[in-house]
């Protein structure tokens, strides 16, 4: 794995709409290529603000940000976003859906059989079967289309993955199951991860460092690295070192909740 | 009896509601009127009884049949013409802010102008006969589908435009693989009124124009028979107006669903 040291660096960044609010403010960290990092943070402290940042979608109006040693934003990058609801065009079939980002983007564009194989490849990878490749997102299961949309960001072969509350909205079990896949597919592939989430057990689970964010307008109080081995075991959860750990994030999330109040 | 059995009969009986409870609603109304007829002796010009209408309705079935015809040619004519413009003036729409603003009362003049002012402007442009009709047809039936595929291009998530720009999509690749599927479902809702109202318009735009050959419409056969007061001819024209209008409408409600079930649930 290579660590060349700071393949995400933000120093000192800020975002403010209409030049007067402030979204986020004076944000500072650096991420080593392949690692995976999680956020957690009050609910609109900026958190998805930051992703959008990183993936070039926004500009920051202060400090720096760059990727690669780039703007972010720019053809250098092959960036995947998977977004908090699944966003599958519903007149799509499942393998259409998959297919999209190399049909839009010119320079993932290969020759047809190549393009038919990582389709497949991306699937296969989230756990869909053959005869889901037919089917349209209303045929499909709130989990299923889930996994469609990691297969979504991940048919692009990404070097940075972000992902913005991806299971906020599944129930336990199903989340707990998604979080072992995620944690599994990163373990093979080692893209740079970053992931946005509410909920504790799930970033000390699937990362190697949690970030923690203020309230808003949002910016990074602290920094804790989860120290577990991976490939991680579902066991993992009910060991007592685990129990800690979220405990400690737990606590530094409700002091950052109740700070600035 | 298998649940299956069962829940065909109830659907057999529900069918059966269906037909039958207007059948019986229209046998009433017949009879009323009949009896009404017979009763006030009413003139048959003014009001001729049901039987009349029926022997109108048969003596003159293949005129009728192929006015009707005609009238509903000229008003699918100006119903797809309207949907493709309209799908395309709403394109333009979607493009730009600057010319929705700027353009936009002039399409809502399409709505508010009575197409009965503007009928005759369009026969001293386009001369009487088939052509004017579409023409009229077009017109009436185009604002329902400009406003619904414009709103359908512009009712887009933020995230899936965040998508396509991360994936650093076209104009055109924004345009055909996220737009215009995404209006679909709004198009076909303004079609459907579209429909409904290019009918309208066919047989008003045969009023004024529908002269022009031995080949006409309805419009132009309920004006002539009401000149003639030939009361129970006319009568039956309209029944075949109000039967096209329906016919129509109904084909694109099942084209509605028949698309849609494949995309949505129910």
């Amino acid at each position: 794995m290579t660590h060349d040291a700071a393949f995400i660096h933000a120093e000192q960044t800020g975002l403010s709409f209409d030049g007067r609010s402030l979204s986020l403010r004076e944000v500072s960290f650096s991420m080593c290529r392949g690692e995976f990092v999680s956020i957690v943070g009050p609910s609109g402290c900026g958190k998805s603000t930051l992703l959008r940042l990183i993936a070039g979608l926004r500009s920051p109006s202060q400090g720096t940000l760059t990727v690669d040693g780039h703007v972010p934003g720019g053809a250098q990058t092959r960036t995947a976003f998977v977004f908090q609801e699944p966003n599958l065009l519903p007149w799509r079939t499942v393998r259409g859906n998959v297919g999209l980002p190399l049909e839009l983007d010119r320079r993932t564009a290969n020759a047809a059989a190549e393009t038919d194989a990582k389709i497949t490849q991306a699937i296969r990878l989230v756990g869909l079967n053959a005869d889901d490749d037919g089917k349209r997102p209303r045929q499909l299961s709130g989990g299923m289309r889930m996994r469609v949309s990691l297969a979504r960001a991940l048919v692009i072969e990404p070097e940075i993955m972000l992902l913005d509350e991806p299971f906020a909205a599944l129930d336990d079990i199903l989340r707990q199951q998604l979080n072992e896949e995620l944690q599994r597919i990163w373990w093979q592939r080692r893209w740079t991860g970053l992931f946005v989430t509410h909920n504790v057990a799930e970033a000390v689970f699937l990362s190697q460092r949690v970030l923690i964010m203020s309230r808003s307008p949002g910016t990074l109080i602290g920094d804790v690295s989860v120290p577990f081995a991976f490939p991680r075991e579902p066991a993992l959860r009910a060991s007592s070192e685990f129990a800690k750990l979220t405990g400690e994030v737990s606590a530094l999330l409700r002091r950052a909740a109740e700070d600035a109040a | 009896m298998t649940p299956s059995a069962g829940r065909h009969r109830k659907n057999l009986r529900e069918l059966l509601l269906q037909i039958a409870g207007p059948l019986v609603v229209l046998l009433l109304i017949g009879g009323v009127w009949q009896g009404c007829v017979a009763a006030f002796d009413l003139k048959p010009f003014l009001l001729p009884r049901p039987l009349k209408v029926l022997d109108a309705a048969t003596g003159n079935a293949a005129k009728i049949a192929s006015a009707t015809g005609r009238t509903a040619f000229a008003a699918v004519g100006g119903f797809l013409a309207s949907l493709a413009a309209g799908t395309l003036i709403a394109c333009g729409f979607s493009q730009s802010r600057l010319v929705r603003t700027s353009c936009y009362p002039y399409a809502i003049f399409l709505q508010t102008v009575p197409i009965v002012a503007i009928a005759p402007l369009i026969i001293t442009w386009f001369g009487s006969g088939f052509r004017s009709v579409v023409i009229v047809a077009f017109i009436i039936s185009l604002f329902p589908i400009i406003t619904n595929a414009t709103a359908g291009m512009l009712a887009i998530d933020p995230d899936l435009s965040d998508l396509f720009r991360l994936h650093r999509a076209s104009r055109l690749q924004i345009w055909l693989k996220l737009r215009l599927p995404n209006s679909v479902p709004h198009i076909l809702t303004g079609a459907r009124t579209s429909s409904g109202l290019a009918v309208i318009g066919s047989i008003v735009g045969e009023f004024f124009a529908g002269y022009g050959t031995d080949n006409y419409g309805l419009g132009y056969l309920i004006l002539q028979t009401s000149n003639q007061l030939r009361t129970a001819e006319l009568f039956a024209c309209v029944i075949a107006s109000t039967l096209l209008g329906i016919a129509i409408f109904a084909s694109m409600s099942v084209i509605n669903a028949t698309i849609l079930r494949r995309w949505y649930d129910a």
